[in-house]
């Protein structure tokens, strides 16, 4: 709205949304542009974070060779529980050497394949990972540098060769070499390489929108960088470990159930080996295939297997939705959020005013000034401008307005805060109070009464008021006013269920505040918000023992994004934001905040679900193998054969055939995550204790019996 | 009718025992009470210590195990010496090294386990002041460390979790004396034998035989037995005797006493965390496993003696009488036998052997499910508390959240304490059983041979593990090879569980408390219930199916037939 203050750069982009320039009253947050924000994450195939179908023929190669490759012990004895199953393996084997038979040599291979599958959904994770990379990779400026000398000289180096504080020059066609801050000069950049975004952000020197990434296009103008990051720290090279996962370190929560799979594996070890002397002393003969048989179906394979793969799909997940975790930690912080920051602009309320009332002076309709208004704005393609003409066609019927051909449209200038129209003699003018006064009585006209009663109401309310003029007669004053995003509410309710608290942040006075949190629906705000409160605020809530999320982009958000436990950098913000936070938000949408939140819940839920579905399998796998194992020595054990499996060798074989087939269909599920609602906490438990716990009993008994049916078909025995 | 007025009477006196029993404990623990000042401030002096010295974990457990091995050390000192002490009536020698070594180990791991009989090898000098002191001091330990434990819960960012010294003191002189004397009183007025005399002598003049009847200071022995949770009785044939236990109503009160203070302990822990929802939670847990038990193990006894009806008499109207006081029957025999091995208190009013092969699995697996429905006193709880954070860490995920109980963030820490906790005892129990059952020295161990044989092993080193001290009887335990390898399963079912007990409570007592909200997972509602039933079920089952199904299943299975 290019009447209404002045105007921001780097608002080219659209969705992302200016924070701390909010002035109640003020015709202040100007935007250029489309600033529709959506909560939905992108389109597919856009930049880096395209997501991949589950079955994608490139994975699934790579994700073979890698299962083979990850056989390494080394690599194996990362994950305890499948490390014993590798060991089995070849306890396995060198018995079927010794004793060769068919069921021997069953066994071993499908204990084999068992570690073979672990390994392939662990690559598969990997891979979707690795996929992504190598785009990233091929975006990585291999270009030269236009080096400044002392002397303001240039030189061309390698990009790679540039240091941590070299200043470049960049111009229209280059590529950015690597990330900086820019010192001089403005220009339009394509970031799409990084964000998947296409249309180009404005960066300038100076402000909050001074950072550019390395790999990224200038489309126009000069600017000169400063190198901030290393060779091999850009922002790029942390990209592309993330997403590789190359050096994934396992989080604080992985690595207490990986303690318990552990433990649960090592009491199972026992329990299995002792059953040889029981045995001995019952005198039945146990034979070794057959108690690691047992001992692999009763440790926890199944999640030991897929936990790896869960963890990179959570990764993998956030990339999806353009938002890049730079640790696994943040990610697992972010499912135990109790309190989300949320900016009032762009998150709570859409970037933009919208015209909401007219309120004409004494003297003169509604009507009449709804008319000026919307000759004003015809011009206008601001959303603000836009809301105007709507506003007045809703209520007045105003439309499809001919106009007479001597009109001249006036734009908007810094300079004289107002736009307008003139035709035939008649001049219009709409833009900010103060503005639109003087040039009122310059034209000869007086300001009416009440103009300045109604100017504060409605400044007073939040809203901001914009004034009209017809030549020297002021008409009246046009409400701008922020209009709470759709669903918003409904969402903070989801919220709340979930046991989440929902701050706003304003620079809006109180009252302002309190009537946007009101209509909006969160369960506290802040208002006239600076830095300072904001971390006061964070400290507060941990204080309590609370997780705290937010986002920011500009500098003076740093400190309070990494005081936050999840905090949530935009793109579009400073490198600082960016250092400071934990994440960055590339499509720097806000609302994402909240999908962050249930990207952790889910990572978390997965990892819990498929846990008790593992422990509950046991059950069946008990029921198949222990009778199967001392019927020779006492016949009346078979009464335990609830499934009536044909024969001891077929009920052990189809167990572990289970074991091992479970894995594979549950990929899908693992990289995918559990189907997540955002409902309170007992609903949520209760219907994943029944999918996953008693499921988990269930199943197995079902796909036993299938399995031996088929193998008594096949008269493998 | 009489086994169910026993059952609802013994409800309504716990359920008011659970509440008042239960708040005044929390009392005590929080040094509210005050009765006996006097004899608590010169203690402490002599202790050098005082109620505002608390200490760390670490602090607490170091207490704990020096104070348990000076125990150790004294009971076994006094059983190698007690032929030279007084109050010997039947100038009984020197307890020989290895009974005194297991008998050591099993009077301060509130085990019980008993490979002596009581009137032909202990002086009333060893029952008093080795035995019955243990049996005062050692459910004493088991309490404090649970609330010790429970205190990392409640504080908030603490660095200690009180002081041992102040906590046994207290325990000692404001709940097990108090309660013990006036259960004594009982007993005695029962008509439980209270004595110094010797033994009595009668001669048969019509048969010519002269029968000795063992007598001592039992009555009061006998409160503290129960209430305590120990179960070492002064006779051999423990409770089953009239002498221990004279009357229904002392067969009564000693079902009641032994429940008492492991079921208030709840209450005492909702209390002490500011809610007493939470302690009812796993209450409810405690209750219904121990009731299915009850059912299962009567029901059993009820049926009948299987091999028995082999014989032909299908017809067996008192059920399962074998091995059974005529006094009690066979359902009470089986209530008392149940609330026994589930107390880990251990003492008997029938024989355990003799039961029917179901009926011993119960018994069997009541223990195996880690003497938490309700446990012994003290021990019950902190375990409990254990299976509930596996439950709460599984659980808690599931609903997408770092799992936390109490708003305790359950960690890698926690995950590891209470991992170790939950599965040392099925890991030492099931390594000593293999190795009893595969060495000579073990394998002559059982009357039996064949899965009855097994269960008697299994059952020794199930019920030493569990520090229950209860006997199936059958084994012969009195073996240099069963003294040692049931003292080390005692003192590693013991220690292996209180020691990450009190970590656990150290390392939560320094967290922070993360507030309540509708995303906390909760712990006090009847999912939470069925959670911890599934964990301590599964965890339980798991770990022990393969050796039970070679035990009395197959035993069963075979109708009961011995081999």
């Amino acid at each position: 709205m290019d009447d209404a203050g002045q105007v921001d750069a780097g608002q080219v982009d659209a969705g992302q949304v200016d924070t701390g320039q909010v002035d109640a009253g003020q015709v202040g947050t100007a935007k250029v542009g489309t600033a529709q924000v959506e909560t939905a994450p992108k389109a597919s195939g856009q930049g880096v974070a395209r997501s991949r179908s589950l079955f994608d023929r490139e994975i699934l190669a790579q994700a073979l060779g890698g299962s083979v490759r990850k056989l390494d012990p080394r690599v194996q004895v990362r994950n305890p529980v499948m490390f014993v199953v590798l060991v089995g393996t070849i306890v396995t084997f060198v018995e079927a050497i010794a004793h060769p038979s068919t069921f021997s040599w069953s066994i071993t291979i499908w204990l084999f394949l068992t570690v073979v599958f672990a390994n392939f959904a662990e690559a598969m994770a990997e891979g979707r990972g690795k996929a992504q990379a190598d785009t990233l990779r091929r975006m990585r400026s291999e270009a030269e540098a236009r080096r400044l000398r002392a002397d303001r000289t240039e030189e061309r180096v390698a990009a790679a060769e540039l240091a941590r504080g070299d200043l470049v020059v960049c111009e229209a066609g280059d590529l950015v070499p690597s990330d900086g801050e820019i010192v001089e000069g403005i220009a339009s950049v394509d970031e799409s390489a990084i964000t998947g975004e296409s249309a180009p952000v404005i960066r300038e020197s100076g402000g909050d929108r001074s950072a550019v990434t390395g790999g990224t296009k200038v489309l126009s103008d000069r600017i000169v960088v400063r190198i901030t990051a290393e060779r091999g720290k850009t922002f790029l090279d942390r990209m592309i470990s993330l997403v590789e996962g190359a050096n994934r370190q396992k989080t604080p929560n992985e690595i207490a159930l990986t303690i318990l799979l552990a433990a649960l594996t090592i009491v199972f070890l026992p329990v299995v080996v002792t059953l040889q002397p029981f045995g001995h002393f019952s005198g039945a003969s146990v034979s070794v295939v057959v108690l690691v048989a047992l001992l692999v179906c009763l440790i926890p394979t199944t999640i030991g297997a897929l936990l790896s793969a869960i963890g990179i799909a959570g990764m993998d997940r956030l990339v999806q939705r353009n938002v890049l975790a730079m640790s696994g930690r943040a990610v697992e912080a972010a499912g135990d959020v109790q309190t989300l920051l949320l900016d009032k602009t762009g998150t709570i309320t859409l970037g933009n005013r919208m015209a909401a009332a007219f309120l004409p002076t004494a003297g003169h309709t509604e009507e009449e000034l709804a008319d000026a208004a919307q000759l004003a704005s015809l011009a206008d393609e601001t959303p603000e401008g836009r809301s105007i003409v709507v506003l007045a066609k809703q209520r007045f019927d105003l439309r499809e307005r001919e106009l007479a051909p001597d009109h001249e449209f006036v734009p908007f200038s810094a300079n004289t805060r107002m736009s307008g129209l003139d035709i035939g003699g008649r001049s219009v003018r709409k833009g900010a109070a103060e503005s639109v006064r003087r040039w009122a009585v310059e034209q000869g006209g007086t300001v009416p009464e009440g103009l300045d009663e109604a100017v504060g109401q409605v400044a007073r309310a939040g809203s901001t008021p914009l004034v009209v003029a017809d030549g020297p007669t002021i008409l009246g004053v046009i409400e701008l006013k922020d209009v709470v995003k759709q669903g918003i509410k409904e969402k903070f309710a989801e919220m709340r269920q979930m046991g989440i608290r929902t701050v706003m942040i304003t620079g809006d006075n109180p009252l302002t505040a309190a009537a946007i949190a009101e209509e909006a629906g969160v369960d506290d705000y802040l208002a006239e918000a600076t830095p300072e409160t904001k971390m006061e605020l964070i400290k507060a809530e941990q204080e309590g023992g609370k997780l705290v999320a937010m986002t920011g982009d500009g500098t003076n958000d740093a400190p309070a994004l990494a005081q936050a436990d999840v905090g949530v950098a935009m793109n579009t913000g400073t490198t600082a934001a960016k250092e400071a936070g934990n994440m960055v938000d590339l499509d720097s949408n806000p609302t994402k905040l909240i999908d962050v939140v249930e990207i952790g819940k889910q990572l978390l839920i997965t990892r819990g679900s498929l846990t008790t579905f593992s422990i509950a399998n046991d059950v069946a796998k008990y029921f198949a193998i222990i009778p199967a194992l001392f019927v020779a020595t006492y016949p009346q054990l078979n009464t335990l054969n609830i499934m009536k499996l044909h024969s001891p060798q077929s009920a052990v074989l189809s167990a572990v055939i289970f074991n091992a087939l479970v894995i594979i269909a549950l990929i899908p599920l693992a990289l995918r995550g559990v189907k997540f609602r955002a409902t309170g906490s007992a609903a949520i438990l209760r219907r994943n204790v029944a999918v996953y716990g008693v499921g988990g009993i269930v199943t197995p008994f079902v796909f036993i019996k299938l399995i031996d049916l088929v193998l008594t078909a096949l008269h493998a025995y | 009718m009489g086994f169910l007025w026993t059952i609802v009477t013994l409800v309504v006196a716990l359920g008011l025992t659970w509440r008042y029993l239960g708040s005044y404990m929390a009392a005590v623990f929080d040094g509210r009470v005050h009765f006996l000042g006097a004899v608590e401030r010169p203690l402490y002096r002599a202790l050098g210590t005082s109620p505002d010295r608390e200490q760390t974990w670490r602090r607490y457990a170091i207490s704990v195990v020096a104070f348990s091995g000076v125990s150790f050390a004294l009971t076994y000192l006094l059983l190698r010496i007690q032929g030279s002490l007084p109050l010997n009536p039947q100038h009984l020698g020197a307890v020989g090294p290895a009974l005194s070594f297991n008998t050591a180990a099993s009077f301060l791991t509130n085990t019980n386990w008993q490979n002596y009989g009581g009137e032909t090898t202990m002086s009333y000098f060893s029952q008093i002041g080795a035995l019955t002191v243990q049996q005062f001091v050692s459910p004493a330990v088991g309490i404090v460390a649970a609330i010790a434990l429970v205190r990392g819960f409640a504080r908030k960012e603490s660095a200690t979790i009180g002081n041992f010294w102040v906590d046994l003191v207290r325990c000692l002189f404001y709940v097990l004396l108090p309660i013990a004397f006036l259960a004594g009183i009982v007993f005695v007025g029962q008509g439980a034998v209270q004595t110094l005399a010797g033994t009595v002598s009668i001669h048969d003049a019509m048969n010519g035989v002269t029968q000795t009847i063992a007598r001592g200071p039992i009555g009061f022995m006998e409160a503290i037995k129960q209430l305590g949770t120990n179960g070492g009785g002064f006779l051999n044939a423990n409770s089953a005797t009239p002498y221990e236990n004279p009357t229904a109503l002392t067969n009564w009160l000693s079902i009641y006493l032994l429940l008492a203070i492991p079921f208030s302990l709840t209450y005492t822990f909702g209390k002490l965390v500011g809610s007493v929802r939470q302690g009812r939670a796993l209450l409810a847990a405690m209750v219904l496993i121990f009731g299915v038990w009850v059912g299962f193990t009567s029901y059993s006894e009820h049926q009948g003696n299987p091999a028995v009806a082999a014989a032909g008499i299908v017809h067996q109207p008192t059920g399962n009488m074998v091995g059974k006081e005529v006094r009690f029957g066979d359902t009470s025999s089986a209530l008392f036998a149940v609330a026994s091995t589930q107390t880990s208190t251990g003492s008997a009013d029938a024989s355990y052997d003799s039961f029917t092969p179901m009926g011993g699995f119960g018994l069997l697996t009541g223990m195996m499910l880690g003497e938490v429905t309700p446990g012994g006193t003290g021990t019950g709880l902190y375990t409990m508390l254990i299976y509930a954070i596996v439950a709460v860490f599984i659980g808690g995920l599931m609903i997408g959240r770092t799992p936390e109980y109490l708003g305790k963030k359950i960690q890698a820490k926690e995950v590891k304490l209470a991992g170790l906790g939950s599965l040392v005892m099925p890991l030492v129990v099931l390594v000593l059983t293999a190795i009893a059952v595969s060495v000579h020295a073990g394998r002559i161990g059982p009357l039996n041979s064949g899965p009855h044989g097994f269960t008697e092993i299994l059952y020794a080193l199930t019920s030493q593990g569990n520090n229950n001290g209860s006997a199936f009887g059958g084994l012969s335990g009195n073996t240099p090879f069963y003294n040692v390898v049931g003292a080390i399963d005692m003192l590693i079912g013991r220690f292996g569980i209180m020691i990450p007990a009190l970590a656990l409570g150290g390392s939560l007592a320094a967290k922070n408390v993360v507030p309540e909200s509708l995303g906390t997972f909760r712990t006090d509602n009847t999912m939470f219930v069925g959670l911890v039933i599934g964990v301590i079920v599964i965890i339980g089952g798991l770990t022990f199916f393969p050796a039970i199904s070679l035990g009395p299943i197959v035993e069963q299975l075979g109708h009961g037939k011995f081999f």
